[in-house]
């Protein structure tokens, strides 16, 4: 997130001493109003992190703001209990296993095809890619019923392999929009040079484009990742018990809201964690991925 | 950074035309070999369920039978996917103008601070997370109990500050009282009180745990000259026959806090509020006067909102999604606000412009495009709204909270309607359609150079 500067008007010389004063009521009225701003959207977010650190008995006596007063009641319980369940753990290591190879699939064929819409010449082209750009705002509500019922005839229903390709599929578009977009500005004389050393189609993409493309690829693959890291949808309905990642296995747990927050919040904290560490370690990333794929 | 990656895709591309005629002389096996897996796995899953949808959409249940238009007709006769469709344009109405306003007042605002950049961070962070980790936290946030939800402890905080709250639920007279029912849940004694009296106003029923905290043992009434002194209290003693009826007995507990009115002619001209004892003093004033413990005294503890009931449950998943997205909002439209000419503002400050001129005859203005992208993404968005409402909303008014994407979700793998289900699926799409041929538009002038 890039920082602004501070924009406020120099207070500057010759100025009256009562729009001095009106400016100074007025930055302090801003500086109030963002502070409870940011606490209101810190507070839920605290509110279940502390919830996730009391006990059960704890959390139905009273808030979790009780803590405050009492810091003894703050536990691991939870967590460590949590990370026993074997349902648990296995649903995160699904969520690994759907959300790596989707990644890196969409970036290897988005890639490619990003690159032959850029720089191949063959007829159609522009329609071609036209054609992909439509697709960017297809909702993934549309191909629910029909790929549930392609997948039980190729029977990879219920596995990984098929969150996988759903996965892949719908990030295409977003995938080979970006990558398009950033290969078609790579300098012509560039490539023409590493031509004439003798350089095929397939070196010059590997040794040439693929090392150029560093920025928009971390664009695109943090952007994919968070997207079927924190996706539910698609494995609610194509994956099994044996195949689902950890947002189907804790809203199976939902139901029982009231009984079961002790499983409910550190768990959505634990499916939490990647995300955030990503989030924060890749925040650039993250915002020029969010920015070129404000049509998704 | 941003427009190192994002540059084709957020500004026009350079005006000078530059030839991308391959470099190397492609022959067309080689560019249909680096196309073939993007363009086969589009081809199988995305582009091919858009026409199954469709065709199907025109089918019965079992899929075997012509339909016609049934499935579409259903749309609009169905309860449930009316529901959800009138849900629906309440969260495209609401929803992405409430996220797009606070974006813009937040990115506005934080250029005026010097730890904007945080707060920024602390916005756009619920981007990062999943729906559902945003859903469970709501959950909890809009917790029906003022001890476990945040909302409602802060509402029911405010309340009670604003409002008299009352102690004693469930209180009534017990036999052969001298305080009789006013109606309204209100208690009013049978006679009238004259000036030097003293009066007992008995009660019974109050649970021993829901007592006020500071409820002493009560005193009878003393006569103190004109005044006329009385004691409120819980006329019960446990154990068979332990207490006498009507009298203050020892063990028994005054109603600390209890509010008394004198009313006369249907007027009240005087109010005490019992001590901690139960006892209340009255002056001459109150003479000829019934007394009478008004209902406000016994309404059950004002518990907060039913966040989650049937009429509040969509406004307040809204509610979440904003939390999620006005970050998003708020970073596309500060990028917009980087790249705008500062002379600008400047010139209009210096004509004498207050901040809120500038605000309003410039910076909107010229962010006008921004905004528009910024609302049309996250209508889009909420079309295809599902995690939210599927985790927040309770079993009991899930129906009331149906959105479309969930209507699709319930008709296709629950109630095994997939002819209706592939409808709702066509009529999204549709919907979607216009932002589809723009963003085809806005590109083809940009990829012909």
């Amino acid at each position: 997130m890039s920082a602004t500067k501070a924009g406020a008007a120099p207070a500057g010389a010759g100025r009256s001493l009562g729009s001095r004063l009106s400016e100074w009521v007025s930055g302090g009225l801003v500086r109030v109003f963002l502070i409870v701003v940011g606490l209101f959207w810190l507070v839920p977010t605290v509110g279940l992190l502390l919830a996730s650190l009391r006990t059960p008995q704890d959390m139905a006596a009273d808030g979790w703001w009780t803590v405050f007063t009492e810091p003894s009641q703050l536990t691991f319980g939870a967590y460590e209990t949590l990370l026993e369940n074997d349902d648990i753990t296995g649903s995160l290591l699904n969520t690994v296993y759907i959300t790596v190879p989707a990644t890196v699939l969409v970036v290897v064929i988005g890639s490619l095809a990003g690159y032959a819409f850029a720089w191949m010449e063959f007829p159609g082209r522009d329609w071609w890619f036209l054609a992909v750009v439509g697709l960017l705002v297809v909702p993934v509500q549309v191909a629910l019923i029909p790929i549930a019922e392609l997948f039980g005839k190729l029977g990879v229903f219920g596995s990984l392999t098929g969150v996988v390709l759903f996965h892949v599929g719908f990030g295409l578009p977003f995938a080979v929009f970006l990558l398009r977009n950033f290969f078609a500005e790579i300098p012509r004389e560039l490539l023409e040079a590493a031509r004439l050393d003798g350089a095929g189609e397939l070196r010059l993409f590997v040794r040439v484009v693929m090392p150029l493309a560093g920025p928009a690829i971390a664009a695109l693959g943090i952007f994919q990742f968070l997207w079927v890291w924190n996706d539910m949808l698609v494995a609610l309905i194509f994956t099994d018990s044996g195949s689902q990642p950890i947002t189907v296995a804790l809203q199976t747990q939902v139901r029982q809201f009231g009984n079961n927050i002790d499983v409910l919040a550190p768990g959505a904290f634990i499916s939490m964690v990647v995300p955030l560490v990503v989030f924060f370690a890749f925040q650039r990333q993250f915002v020029s991925g969010v920015m070129a794929g404000a049509v998704k | 950074m941003a427009s190192d990656t994002a540059a084709g895709a957020t500004r026009p591309a350079p005006a000078a035309p530059k030839s991308r005629k391959s470099v190397t002389g492609t022959r067309r096996t080689v560019a249909a070999l680096f196309l073939l897996p993007a363009l086969v796995l589009l081809g199988a899953l995305v582009v091919y369920p858009i026409g199954y949808s469709v065709v199907r959409s025109f089918y019965d249940q079992s899929g075997d039978g012509f339909a016609g238009f049934d499935n579409y007709q259903s749309l609009f006769t169905d309860d449930g996917i009316r529901t959800a469709l009138k849900n629906n344009v309440l969260w495209v109405v609401f929803a992405p103008t409430v996220a797009t306003a606070l974006g813009l007042v937040f990115a506005v605002l934080t250029e005026r601070v010097r730890w904007g950049t945080a707060f920024k961070l602390v916005v756009f962070m619920p981007m990062a997370i999943s729906m559902l980790a945003a859903g469970i936290i709501f959950r909890l946030v809009y917790d029906q109990d003022p001890d476990k939800g945040v909302a409602n402890a802060v509402w029911v905080g405010v309340h009670d500050t604003f409002a008299q709250s009352s102690a004693f639920p469930k209180a009534h007279p017990g036999r052969e009282s001298p305080l009789e029912p006013a109606g309204g849940g209100a208690f009013v004694t049978k006679g009238t009180v004259s000036a030097g009296d003293t009066v007992t106003l008995p009660l019974v029923g109050v649970a021993p745990d829901l007592m006020p905290d500071g409820a002493k043992r009560a005193v009878a009434p003393k006569p103190d000259g004109d005044r006329i002194n009385g004691t409120t209290w819980q006329d019960f003693t446990r154990g068979k026959g332990v207490g006498t009826l009507n009298q203050v007995d020892a063990a028994e507990l005054g109603y600390a806090g209890m509010r008394v009115e004198a009313v006369k002619d249907g007027e009240v001209v005087e109010t005490a509020t019992a001590g901690d004892d139960g006892s209340f003093s009255l002056s001459a004033e109150a003479d000829g006067a019934r007394l009478r413990l008004p209902a406000s005294n016994f309404q059950e503890p004002y518990n907060g909102l039913d966040w989650l009931g049937p009429s509040l449950v969509t406004p307040a998943i809204i509610g979440s999604y904003i939390w999620m997205w006005a970050g998003f909002a708020m970073v596309l439209i500060a990028a917009g606000l980087a790249g705008m000419p500062r002379e600008l503002l400047e010139a209009a400050r210096v004509d004498g412009a207050n901040e809120w001129q500038v605000f309003r005859r410039i910076t909107v203005p010229l962010l006008a495009p921004v905004l528009a992208v910024v609302t049309v993404t996250l209508m889009i968005n909420v079309l295809k709204v599902f995690d939210l409402v599927f985790i927040i909303a309770p079993g009991s008014s899930q129906d009331d909270a149906n959105v479309l994407a969930l209507e699709l979700y319930r008709k296709g793998f629950s109630e095994d309607q997939p002819g209706v289900a592939s409808a709702i699926a066509v009529f999204l799409l549709l919907l979607v359609i216009p932002v589809m041929w723009f963003n085809v538009r806005r590109l083809r002038r940009e990829v012909r150079r």
